[in-house]
């Protein structure tokens, strides 16, 4: 196989791995930010809440700036693409998105009822919004996107932004990934929390988890009847330009062909439904630090299973499917990918052990009185 | 049709400038007031002195809130390249990404996973353990906008990479250049600098303040004295900086520096004055009310007498051609990744260096399709796309002129507080001091003014000389764009109003002097609780 083919593949497997710490660590703090309003019954409570993920949310959200820039560097095309064909949605995320560290720094700085009051309403749609898009872009791309290109590289899309929100697929996504996003913050407060904070928490994991599992199983029937795309011809080493070298075909049922050629994929759906009976079981065992671990096997198997079915797509279009941009059309060069990759074994392991050093450091149950006295706290 | 509207992307400029600027508010203060709060928890590991905590810790409140905004805003900025610059990105990705992506990875993780430990640690880890988390934040922040003004300069001085007809993009040659481009070394050291500036004006300004109104007196002349060193030090490092940025300018970018310097016609060394004062009007492309030092701009910029610096009206007249042959560039490319045809490859190539202009008056052709121009309306094509080479001069020149008389004043200031402060004489200059507390958003308007001097100093170009600003946004209605301003708009303004609130809540209420100080010292404070 040639380098270029080897290297491509590797990014694609990056991605999935950036996309896993992502939705794990930006979806535990969008869970406790979720939870926020429901699991703390007055502003102490909250606090205590909060400042479970005080010390790391600032942390975690790199995950997702990271996912972005690697998407960027990695495959410029579809970040050029995504996002834009996205305008409207991605807007609304963004907004929310920077709402949010302004929320936290700033909501305990006055002592006022509904000053509080409204960031911890800002918390919840903070939480809610962006998980729900991300979930949706991916419902809305396993059913393609309109969108062609023309001779210089410039996108033009094809139907209106509103396709994205009012789909009742997409939504199904969101809803899923939103209920992972709220198991995983369960698991954390439960972690660090102490009653009643941490019965409530329990309660409302337990439900997501069951959740998620109905609609992870809805979703995987669902995919037998969308119109899934294959890629008929197109040379994995092509020089990345989605205008040329691409046949694609799509049929009913076409993201399980991978499924049916490879049946070991199977394996991916499997084990992410086990992992989320799992789940249930560890919440109401009472043995959240198992549960949290099992948090990163349920977004293994959503993402891997994800990724089996649509690879080597990216982002498939409906208007022009041949342009479809897939892992082969939209990467980086050669030198680039080579280069990036490096850095990235380089530094993912560092990053990962300091991100546990820290929540090493700040183990143990966060106390309400020590809060009060503190006054760095949130 | 698939044409750009124009009007989309003016939009577009008008709402990555605003935010831009936004974000840039509070990055200078972060990047600076890291490293003052390095040095003041090092005088407190070092001496054990709680008053140097105390500092620590209350400077360190102001700046988690300026963080907080800091962060939110950076994330629009990541996103907005693929938003609203979808060409630009998907050009330049191979290169540009590249430096984003390692500015997440080495830097901004690692600041902001220990910024965490720095606000909640203080119990936690051991006083040197502490010290080494507080440097690991200054350190990331610093690195964090290395990486970015790598990424910057790539725009201003494309490096480490070459056009490749087959993808239609630039493709990434050598890392080793993009990462040690001259003008990203610069450029970073001289953003991180006039953040230590800004941190210092800040720092001494309320400490000003304090100290007029006769408040933790110690604690004041104390902070006071650390930040009137640190920012002699830093004044001196911009203005150093800055000389060497506006050389690579003049080497590399003559078109922004005849912006900045108001030149019309090419200089007549060694006369020439450099303009005090002067309205640029580009319409009549003249001066008005000019009033110059002569004999100081040839040598300022090119540290010679005798090099005669060219005027915007020569670039025009240089520019014909390039725009001439970068229509056949463009066309030749069109063709080319039409039908693959070897001869359209070879004049392609020919003209490969002049491909922006090309790209450039493309606005011009029908369609936005420079194959449709017909040969005999080439010459008005060329005419019109010259008037489009250079920048806004009136900006640039007074951007330019803002920031580097501020500068000045600066080292003026520094230079008299670091005196009277080493002579603990600071309490006697009462209108010194006052002057000192006004200062506080100087440094901040100096940082918005230099950022507005480099980037519409680089107008009409997203990449210098190779895409210009009008093919890069994204293709969509002006609807999306009004949505999306109105919002940022909006919410940009809660922050700032939230931010200046609370800043001026707690810059009031003062630092929490800690109870083991000796009882000589809590007479004399006004204590009072945070």
């Amino acid at each position: 196989m040639e380098y270029y083919v080897i290297i491509k593949l590797i990014w694609a497997v990056i991605l999935c791995v950036l996309f896993i710490g992502l939705g794990l660590m930006v979806g535990m703090d969008m869970g406790v930010g979720i939870l926020l309003r429901f699991v703390g019954k007055n502003d102490i409570e909250r606090r205590t809440t909060l400042n479970i993920i005080g010390p790391h949310w600032e942390g975690n959200q790199v995950w997702f700036i990271l996912g972005a820039g690697a998407i960027f560097a990695a495959f410029p095309t579809l970040y050029a693409t995504a996002f834009s064909v996205f305008y409207v949605v991605m807007i609304l995320m963004l907004f929310s998105m920077i709402l949010r560290p302004v929320a936290f720094e700033y909501r305990s700085k006055i002592d006022q009822g509904f000053w509080r009051t409204s960031w911890d309403w800002i918390f919840l749609i903070s939480g809610f919004f962006p998980m729900f898009v991300c979930g949706a872009a991916f419902g809305n791309i396993l059913q393609g996107v309109g969108y062609h290109f023309i001779w210089n590289g410039q996108y033009f899309q094809d139907e209106s932004f509103w396709s994205y929100l009012i789909n009742p697929f997409a939504i199904l996504c969101g809803l899923l990934s939103v209920s992972l996003s709220i198991f995983q913050g369960g698991m954390m407060l439960m972690i660090r929390s102490e009653d009643p904070i941490y019965s409530r928490a329990k309660k409302y994991a337990t439900m997501a988890a069951i959740v998620a599992t109905c609609l992870f199983i809805v979703g995987g029937i669902w995919i037998f009847q969308i119109k899934g795309f294959v890629l008929a011809s197109g040379d994995p080493a092509m020089s990345p330009n989605p205008l040329f070298g691409q046949h694609v075909i799509t049929y009913k049922g076409a993201w399980l062909h991978n499924y049916y050629d490879y049946p070991i994929l199977w394996s991916l759906p499997i084990w992410g439904i086990l992992c989320m009976l799992g789940a249930v079981l560890m919440a109401q065992s009472n043995k959240p630090a198992c549960g949290w671990w099992i948090g990163l096997g349920i977004w293994i198997g959503v993402i891997g299973t994800v990724g089996a079915a649509m690879f080597p797509f990216f982002m498939p279009s409906t208007t022009a499917p041949d342009q479809s941009l897939t892992i082969w059309n939209s990467c980086g060069s050669l030198y680039g990918l080579i280069c990036m990759a490096i850095l990235v074994c380089i530094f993912v392991p560092i990053i990962l052990s300091y991100t546990s050093w820290c929540f090493y450091v700040m183990r143990g149950k966060v106390k309400t009185a020590s809060i009060i006295k503190d006054h760095h706290s949130y | 049709m698939d044409v750009i509207h124009l009007l989309v992307v003016e939009l577009s400029r008008f709402q990555f400038a605003l935010t831009a600027l936004y974000h840039f508010m509070f990055v200078p203060l972060t990047l600076g007031l890291t490293f003052i709060l390095a040095a003041m928890e090092t005088a407190y590991v070092i001496t054990g002195k709680e008053i140097y905590k105390d500092m620590t810790q209350f400077w360190g409140k102001l700046f988690g809130i300026n963080f907080a905004i800091g962060v939110a805003t950076g994330l629009t900025m990541e996103f907005e390249f693929g938003t609203n610059w979808s060409m630009y990105s998907r050009f330049f990705g191979d290169i540009f990404g590249t430096p984003l992506a390692i500015e997440g990875l080495m830097a901004f993780f690692m600041e902001s996973t220990f910024i965490g430990l720095m606000f909640f640690g203080w119990d936690r880890l051991s006083r040197g353990a502490h010290l080494a988390v507080t440097y690991i934040v200054a350190l990331g922040s610093n690195i964090s906008a290395l990486w970015i003004l790598v990424a910057n300069a790539c725009m201003n001085m494309p490096a480490g990479a070459h056009f490749d007809p087959e993808t239609m993009r630039l493709t990434s040659t050598s890392f080793v250049a993009l990462v040690f481009n001259p003008d990203a070394q610069a450029k970073a050291v001289h953003t991180s600098v006039a953040g230590f500036v800004t941190a210092s004006m800040f720092v001494m300004g309320i400490s000003a303040f304090y100290l007029l109104r006769k408040q933790h007196r110690e604690f004041a002349a104390r902070s006071f004295r650390m930040a009137a060193l640190f920012g002699i030090i830093s004044t001196i490092a911009v203005i150093t900086l800055g000389d060497v940025l506006g050389r690579l300018d003049y080497e590399h970018q003559p078109t922004k520096v005849a912006a900045m310097e108001g030149l019309w016609e090419t200089s007549k060394p060694p006369y020439e004055p450099w303009i005090l004062f002067g309205i640029p009007n580009d319409k009549k492309q003249t001066n008005y009310l000019e009033v110059g030092v002569p004999f100081v701009l040839t040598p300022l910029l090119t540290h010679d007498f005798k090099t005669p610096i060219l005027g915007i009206k020569e670039l025009q007249i240089q520019a014909g051609p390039k725009i001439e042959s970068g229509i056949q560039a463009v066309s030749a490319l069109k063709r080319y990744s039409e039908n693959h045809q070897q001869t359209d490859l070879d004049i392609f190539k020919t003209h490969q260096k002049d491909m922006g202009y090309g790209f450039l008056a493309s606005q011009y052709a029908p369609d936005q399709d420079v194959t449709k121009i017909k040969s005999e309306h080439i010459p008005t094509i060329v005419k019109k796309t010259k008037s489009d080479i250079y920048p806004n001069v009136f900006v640039t020149f007074w951007a330019f002129r803002i920031m580097v008389f501020l500068a000045i004043y600066f080292f003026i200031v520094f230079a008299m507080a670091s005196y009277v402060s080493l002579r603990r004489e600071i309490e006697k200059h009462r209108i010194f001091l006052k002057i000192i507390s006004w200062s506080i958003p100087l440094p901040f308007i100096a940082s918005e003014f230099g950022w507005i001097t480099a980037e519409v100093g680089r107008q009409p170009w997203t990449i210098f000389e190779i895409l210009p600003t009008v093919i890069s946004s994204s293709t969509h209605s002006s609807g999306y764009m009004i949505f999306s301003l109105i919002g940022f708009l909006l919410l940009y303004s809660i922050f700032i109003a939230a931010e200046l609130f609370l800043m001026f809540k707690f810059a009031r209420l003062g630092p929490q002097i800690h109870q083991e100080q000796t009882s000589s010292l809590q007479t004399i404070f006004t204590y009072q609780k945070g």
